[in-house]
């Protein structure tokens, strides 16, 4: 299993293929409709995370010392970008994703979707996955 | 017949270009653009005259004085106020509202109703609710219909000599319904209920008459009218005026103080506390002239033919539909595409140029009720074009090519 570090390079190299913001994008829509749906038993308002514009829902569990994240929106790209965030922190130790930024997503041309005037839920979910790291880390020790 | 092509060149901002692409900028609900004439009163200001107003007895302060009141003269005469003192300058629209809303706590009492249109922004709910919950009152809400006009008849079964206060915005900013609201003025009246009216999204495109309205408020914002953002007007009747308690403390507002008691200046000054926004307000006034110069029946002559050639155009995208259907509309259409979602579209439309809001608009009831998550709205003035719709229908065109 790759680390953090080096998916976030590969995503880098993958999104370098593309001239335009339109192929970034449609990528993004494909890997939004390929995303793992979060279950429904998840859906619920403790897993919601509510943006003004877009909705995300979030559950973690830990297996083998890792933390499992499924996600999911209401609105495709932003489950397309939670679909990349996930490919970076899912199965990763706690530690490990605390310790991770996503300057990565300034090289892939998405940073707009992280900015916090967006309001889309993605800055309040990429919180939430650090808080249940931190929540697995301090549980471990 | 206004010349579209020579009032853009008075847009500055209309010549950018926004991710590569020339700016279509059809957000004018949410803020509408400045022209040069406002900008160029404003450098003008900050050049020449800029100076404390009321007080001083230097030239320059008695120039930025004239201008100010000058400004509040416009505004007088555009909305066609028997008294300038009924015109009180505000900070905008939200401002306006808790002004009347914090001086009515001392008017209303546990038992009173107050009402409210279920077509509001939250800016005409969240104060008001505030209101009923220091005084006791309850809060009763005028029904909508599927077309996103008021239920009449469900605001007749509401009013009753427990009305107090009617609340309800002149045009919607979610769906632009334009509200019955001399028939509800004249309708609260009968019962002894006093009403504001949030004029925000109607002062750009329909000239208020405040007297022939008989309304006893009625709040706008600068920003909406092609003037700066930070200012706003509340007309307020001038019986009412006069009863209500100032809104906040401070320097300009009083006639005398001592540390035992201190008397109130009087209108409007008793409710403009402290150094106002004195650029602002000029430059408001500065805004009211241009639009009285390009004439407020073309403006909405042409704003409707947008509307109409927008509405007919974008009907005919497979799957698309509009809240807010109602025959009496101002330039805005709310809409959403079957099975797609209004963020995702706006976030297309965007890499392409074009600037629309999406989301609830601040009214999350209205999309309750029609059980989204929000809209996409575009919102014209009188410098866009057909041209600029066109541009739009095909970038909502390839938005849902690439979703679907």
């Amino acid at each position: 299993m790759s680390n953090i570090k080096q998916i976030q390079e590969e995503i880098v190299d993958e999104f370098s293929m593309f001239d335009d913001w339109m192929q970034r994008y449609e990528y993004m829509i494909e890997l939004g409709k390929s995303l793992p749906l979060i279950e429904d038993q998840y859906k619920t308002e403790d897993k919601l995370i509510k943006g003004c514009q877009s909705k995300v829902w979030v559950n973690a569990e830990m297996e083998d010392d890792k933390v499992v994240f499924t996600a999911d929106s209401d609105a495709i790209i932003t489950k397309g970008i939670i679909a990349i965030l996930i490919r970076v922190f899912s199965n990763q130790p706690p530690q490990a994703i605390l310790d991770a930024d996503t300057e990565f997503i300034d090289e892939i041309g998405l940073k707009e979707h992280l900015s916090p005037t967006r309001a889309n839920g993605l800055v309040s979910m990429i919180k939430q996955l650090k808080m249940y790291a931190l929540a697995y880390e301090t549980k471990a020790n | 017949m206004l010349d579209i092509e020579r009032i853009r060149t008075d847009f500055p901002i209309l010549t950018r270009k926004v991710n590569g692409h020339p700016l279509v900028y059809f957000d004018n609900a949410a803020t509408s653009q400045t022209p040069k004439q406002v900008i160029d009163c404003i450098v003008e200001y900050y050049q020449n005259y800029n100076a404390n107003i009321h007080r001083g007895v230097h030239s320059l302060s008695q120039e930025a004085t004239e201008a100010y009141e000058d400004a509040r003269i416009a505004l007088q005469k555009f909305f066609n106020a028997g008294k300038k003192e009924e015109i009180i300058f505000t900070a905008g629209t939200t401002h306006g509202i808790n002004l009347v809303a914090n001086g009515f706590a001392s008017e209303i009492k546990e038992g009173d109703e107050v009402l409210v249109s279920a077509l509001e922004h939250h800016s005409n709910i969240v104060p008001w609710q505030m209101l009923c919950e220091k005084t006791g009152a309850k809060l009763q809400v005028i029904p909508m219909t599927e077309e996103g006009e008021l239920d009449m008849n469900g605001f007749q079964t509401l009013l009753s000599n427990k009305t107090k206060l009617v609340f309800v915005n002149h045009v919607s900013n979610a769906l632009g319904t334009i509200n019955p609201i001399k028939e509800i003025i004249e309708k609260a009246h009968k019962v002894g209920a006093a009403v504001l009216v949030d004029g925000a999204q109607a002062a750009p495109h329909i000239q208020a008459d405040v007297q022939a309205l008989d309304v006893d408020f009625y709040v706008v914002s600068a920003h909406k009218m092609y003037g700066p953002t930070g200012v706003g007007m509340l007309y307020g009747k001038e019986k009412w005026l006069n009863k209500l308690p100032p809104y906040q403390g401070g320097g300009e507002m009083i006639e005398e103080v001592t540390f035992e008691k201190t008397t109130y200046a009087g209108l409007p000054h008793k409710f403009e506390a402290g150094t106002p926004n004195i650029c602002g307000g000029i430059a408001f006034g500065c805004a009211i002239n241009y639009l009285l110069d390009l004439g407020m029946d073309k403006i909405a002559e042409y704003e409707d033919e947008l509307l109409q050639y927008a509405t007919k155009e974008l009907l005919e995208i497979d799957g698309l539909k509009i809240y807010g259907t109602s025959k009496k509309k101002t330039a805005v259409i709310s809409f959403n595409i079957k099975d797609l979602h209004p963020y995702d579209i706006g976030t297309i439309v965007d890499k392409l140029g074009i600037a629309v809001r999406t989301g609830h608009h601040c009214a999350q009831p209205i999309m309750d009720f029609y059980k989204i998550p929000g809209t996409i709205r575009a919102s014209f003035s009188f410098y866009n074009t057909k041209k600029e719709i066109d541009t739009f229908l095909n970038a909502v065109k390839r938005a849902k090519i690439m979703l679907s």
